[in-house]
């Protein structure tokens, strides 16, 4: 029997059902953005900031980035076998998504909890929060299926 | 004692967490006076715990450890709040002096959680938000549990949670266990929440549905922690009647699913420990003073379980038992199970005109278990084409597959 060709263990997202991962999407208003003066941002930067290093020291931070504007984006297709590259996306509405945060939390209200006192709601930024989907039996079920391939 | 494992450490707080969290929290609402701010610093003190245990070692007494940590925790929030409100400012000085009371006193723990279930069960909240925030503050389920079992989103759990919790700030619904005459009705309410989650955990027919079962489990250990706060007649009546219930779980539906009733069921799948602890609870309730319809029922459910076989059942026993419940709550509904009793007591012809008189008072005209009881009288007396002419009845007003698969059948059998 062959050896698959890698078998990369899968972390769980669920760790031993104590906590779950929550991704929050946060989106902003660029225009309102833009039109704020340095100081403005730069205190909006630091309560944001200092509430991220709250849920780093409480263990609720799982990671997550903040994004360039939208602009900046690339947007990938594929059409008659070629890939395909648009610019954008460009949203249609006025929020913008900004960053990307993975929350530890031990279930969808405490995830709304932590996430309810982030400062950057106070600046009329909106946070979607998403479940993270345990995808460990597709992962598992694909390996099987790609192992008996490469008999 | 020698730092642990991390593995096992995590292991004993995550034990910990099952068994305590709910007191936990409850102190931290007395200390803290906001259900929120309680949780969250609930949470980040059992966080604390498992990094500062994995150098000290676990505490001798957990909780009083976890309850202070939570208490520094939850001033460090509002400090970080009090920076953009300066309202909060008052909070952390009167917090701070309230002291660090730690809850060791047992009956001090046992009032807090008391107060909890009060506020969680309190009627200004809508019922599947008292549903929804008892399970959860006071069980300890978390939202994705509470909604599986509830078959909705967890979204949409999540958001009645979060009403529930404006509702009680907004109306400042007190953390308190109410006065004397208000006690009774509140109590009512309780128990209504107690008994309407298990029900939903019973009335599940389907027996795949696990997270259905926890439901009267949870219903059973918060019914128990009721009783051993409020031994009041009614309480402890109810918690019996969950446990007589429960102990049929197994013999009520066959491995396919359907619904087996009481005279079909095999008797020796009922579980014996339960029915013990129910008929010992029911005797209890039914010395004291103050009894009501919860006791009551437990009695006739009791009879029931103490019965060898349908045949053997003391229906004497029974109809006096539903003698008594008529009297209390006087509802049609009652009235026809007491004519169905009379029936099992005296034979069909006397259970027919009961059920019949209470038919005449008009209210069960609709009802499909009034027209199915009647043609089972008709049945017995060999009076086929009037039963047959009865389940048809029935039939046309129920729409659940289990009952109509039952009523078809019997028609059937009657062709």
């Amino acid at each position: 029997m062959a050896e698959p060709a890698h078998s990369a263990p899968v972390p769980p997202i669920v760790d031993e059902d104590k906590t779950m991962k929550y991704v929050c999407l946060g989106y902003y208003d660029k225009s309102k953005f833009d039109g704020m003066t340095e100081s403005e941002r730069s205190a909006m930067f630091d309560t944001c900031l200092e509430y991220d290093d709250h849920l780093r020291a409480n263990g609720h931070w799982a990671g997550g980035e903040a994004l360039q504007p939208a602009e900046t984006a690339l947007t990938l297709s594929r059409k008659n076998g070629n890939v395909v590259t648009t610019d954008g996306p460009y949203a249609e509405t006025k929020e913008q998504l900004g960053g990307i945060l993975v929350l530890e939390a031990r279930d969808m209200n405490h995830a709304v909890q932590l996430i309810g006192q982030h400062p950057a709601l106070t600046y009329g930024n909106l946070f979607e929060i998403r479940p993270a989907a345990d995808i460990s039996e597709i992962v598992k079920a694909s390996e099987q299926r790609r192992t008996n391939d490469h008999r | 004692m020698p730092p642990p494992v991390p593995e096992q450490l995590s292991k004993t707080i995550e034990t910990l967490y099952r068994s305590e969290s709910g007191r936990v929290l409850a102190t931290l609402v007395r200390l803290l006076g906001d259900l929120d701010l309680a949780e969250e610093a609930m949470h980040e003190a059992f966080a604390a715990a498992l990094e500062s245990w994995a150098q000290t070692g676990i505490p001798e007494k957990p909780r009083p450890w976890l309850i202070s940590t939570a208490r520094f925790k939850a001033i460090d929030v509002i400090r970080r709040r009090a920076r953009f409100d300066g309202a909060q400012k008052q909070l952390v000085a009167h917090i701070e002096s309230r002291g660090g009371n730690e809850g060791n006193r047992e009956e001090e723990i046992d009032d807090d959680r008391l107060r909890l279930i009060f506020t969680c069960c309190h009627p200004a909240l809508p019922p599947e938000g008292q549903v929804a925030l008892t399970l959860r503050e006071i069980c300890g389920l978390t939202t994705e549990e509470i909604a599986r079992a509830f078959l909705v989103t967890p979204a949409a759990l999540a958001q009645r949670i979060v009403r529930a919790k404006a509702k009680i700030r907004e109306a400042a619904i007190p953390y308190e266990v109410p006065g004397p005459h208000e006690l009774p009705e509140r109590m009512d309410a309780v128990l209504q929440v107690v008994y309407l989650v298990f029900n939903e955990g019973y009335s599940a027919a389907a027996g795949a549905e696990v997270t259905r079962a926890e439901l009267t489990g949870e219903a059973i250990r918060l019914g128990r922690l009721l009783a051993e706060l409020q031994p009041e007649p009614e309480v402890v009546g109810l918690l019996a009647l969950m446990l007589l219930q429960e102990s049929r779980r197994a013999a009520r539906t066959s491995p396919a699913g359907e619904l087996i009733l009481l005279e079909n069921q095999d008797r020796t799948l009922w579980n014996r420990e339960q029915i013990a602890e129910g008929v010992a609870l029911v005797e209890k309730a039914l010395q004291s003073r103050g009894f009501g319809s919860y006791t009551l029922q437990a009695a006739i459910a009791a009879v029931h379980a103490q019965a060898a076989s349908p045949a053997a059942t003391d229906w004497r026993e029974i109809v006096a038992r539903y003698d008594q419940l008529v009297r209390m709550q006087p509802s049609p509904v009652v009235h026809l199970n007491r004519a169905v009793a009379i029936a099992m007591r005296d034979g069909p012809e006397a259970g027919l005109t009961h059920i019949d008189a209470v038919l005449e008072n008009g209210d069960l005209a609709n009802y499909y278990l009034a027209h199915s009881a009647r043609a089972e009288m008709y049945r017995r007396l060999g009076r086929t084409a009037e039963a047959r002419s009865a389940y048809e009845k029935a039939l046309a007003l129920t729409r659940q597959e289990p009952e109509r698969q039952f009523l078809q059948a019997r028609i059937r059998q009657l062709k």
